[in-house]
């Protein structure tokens, strides 16, 4: 198998009152994949996923990302590999304007002038926004803005994306569009999300995050309708809603 | 609501001043109030003529006036103050009908009316013509220092985030029966106002950490400069010209 873009082995933290929150774990996401972390609140997901870029510092085990560990002296190139779109897009989009605001990333990576212009191009492409360039974040709807803070990491050609409850806040139609933009990025995804039709529909393979630890990793259909395991876990399918037969190996 | 701040000041058009450079517009607003408020007190030839500079200032952007007047409204603590004035200093006093009014407040308050006065105007004729997005631009080639440019870009950025919360608080506190109208709400207004700056603070802490994810290392990215023709300055600073004409004049012997 091929190396992995994410690497976490045996990662440990507490939160400063002691309280832990991450206990021993591992976890490996493969190029290409697209995969779901459930779990419910509390379980570490939000703490996991600021440990992918070094934001919180594992008190014991390591995270590598493609082969390079998160250390200080990593940190801005690990900070380009994991693109991480945070759940409110106005925590994420803070310039006046939606090209700054594609542009802030790259440029902080040292691109100017043109390769900067193109890099901003490119990722409002993806995500069909180039139409919004000039306007201020807050003049956009909300699943604009979403679309938008996915620019935003995108233009830093990231090696893995991750999502924190992407579908949260969306109307039926943006939840819809935003899928048919995440299924056409050609990158690797890490989803985190209580949308569990959502993760059905798009990740091949689920990872159940319960109490910091990993309590189930496989196909997401198989996982889904498993649910001794999903009651275990505070995890329950929609009402009326059944997962579609699919392939059940991740 | 949201974009409030933004649909307020600035009012889209393509006059002569919307196409100038914000920063050279900066600048030039910066030279012409300090020029004025260098003209001596109760010089009125060259007070009246900073006045009428200023209101063609304005004019020159060729925004309507049902757009400017109620932006004029930010001279007024000014008009007050300056009318006021004349009864409240000491000193020589003149008869005026039945009143008996300081003649140094007089003059003082005359000056402080004309200075304020082409302050605002020249002020007003920056705001409608200069979009917050470009006035964070213009302080950042100007060379002023990061923090600063950052705090003024959130402020035009979440002012509208934070008074949308304000407005959401407004309506879940009046949906639960709650009036405003007495000393014994104001326990309530203090809880919100404190549960709002919380708010504000932890959005704070989650924007910080955004940035941080995208590369932040404490400094902006440089902006690249467009070109500013010498036109461009030339005519951002034909109005400080002009004051300092009027100020020669002040001074003269």
């Amino acid at each position: 198998m091929s190396a992995p873009v994410v690497d976490v082995r045996g990662v440990s933290y507490a939160y400063p009152g002691g309280q832990p929150a991450l206990r021993g774990l591992d976890l490996h996401v493969h190029p290409g994949e697209r995969v779901a972390l459930l779990g419910p609140n509390g379980a570490g997901k939000t703490t996991l996923v600021l440990h992918l870029n070094g934001i919180l510092t594992p008190a014991s085990g390591s995270v590598s990302i493609s082969g390079l560990t998160v250390s200080r002296q990593s940190l801005p190139e690990i900070r380009r590999r994991v693109g991480i779109v945070f759940q409110d897009p106005d925590d994420q989009l803070f310039m006046p304007t939606v090209r700054d605001d594609v542009a802030f990333g790259p440029a902080n990576l040292g691109l100017r002038g043109s390769e900067l212009a193109d890099r901003v191009h490119e990722a409002m492409t993806a995500v069909d926004v180039q139409a919004l360039a000039d306007r201020p974040p807050h003049h956009l709807s909300f699943g604009q803005r979403r679309r938008v803070a996915i620019a935003t990491v995108l233009a830093m050609r990231p090696e893995i994306l991750v999502l924190d409850e992407p579908s949260s806040n969306l109307d039926p139609a943006s939840r819809r569009e935003l899928a048919d933009i995440l299924e056409s990025l050609e990158v690797t995804v890490l989803m985190v999300t209580h949308d569990l039709p959502y993760a059905a529909q798009l990740c091949e393979r689920s990872v159940i995050l319960s109490d910091g630890r990993v309590v189930a990793d496989g196909a997401t259909g198989l996982l889904l309708r498993n649910t001794d395991l999903m009651g275990a876990h505070r995890l329950e399918l929609p009402y009326g809603f059944a997962v579609p037969p699919g392939p059940d190996v991740a | 609501m949201g974009g409030a701040v933004t649909a307020h000041l600035h009012i889209d058009s393509t006059s002569l001043v919307h196409r100038l450079p914000a920063h050279a517009k900066l600048l030039g607003l910066l030279a012409l109030v300090l020029t004025v408020v260098a003209i001596p007190a109760g010089a009125w030839g060259p007070l009246a003529g900073a006045v009428i500079l200023g209101a063609a200032v304005l004019a020159s952007t060729r925004v309507p006036a049902r757009h400017t007047l109620p932006r004029l409204l930010v001279d007024v603590p000014f008009v007050v103050f300056a009318l006021a004035l004349p009864f409240l200093a000491r000193g020589e006093e003149i008869a005026l009908g039945p009143l008996r009014l300081s003649a140094a407040g007089l003059v003082a308050g005359g000056t402080l009316l004309a200075k304020a006065t082409t302050g605002a105007l020249a002020g007003v004729a920056f705001a409608v013509t200069t979009r917050p997005q470009d006035l964070v631009l213009a302080l950042q080639r100007l060379r002023v220092p990061d923090p600063l440019v950052l705090i003024v870009s959130f402020m035009v950025r979440y002012l509208s985030v934070v008074g949308d919360d304000l407005a959401r608080m407004r309506v879940a506190l009046v949906s639960r029966g709650f009036r405003p109208r007495s000393p014994a709400a104001w326990p309530v207004l203090a809880a919100s106002a404190g549960a709002l700056f919380i708010r504000t603070y932890e959005r704070g802490e989650r924007v910080h950490l955004a940035m941080v994810s995208r590369g932040y290392a404490g400094h902006l990215p440089a902006v690249e400069a467009p070109v500013t023709e010498p036109a461009h300055w030339a005519t951002a600073l034909l109005p400080t010209g002009c004051a300092l004409l009027l100020l020669l004049w002040a001074v003269a012997p």
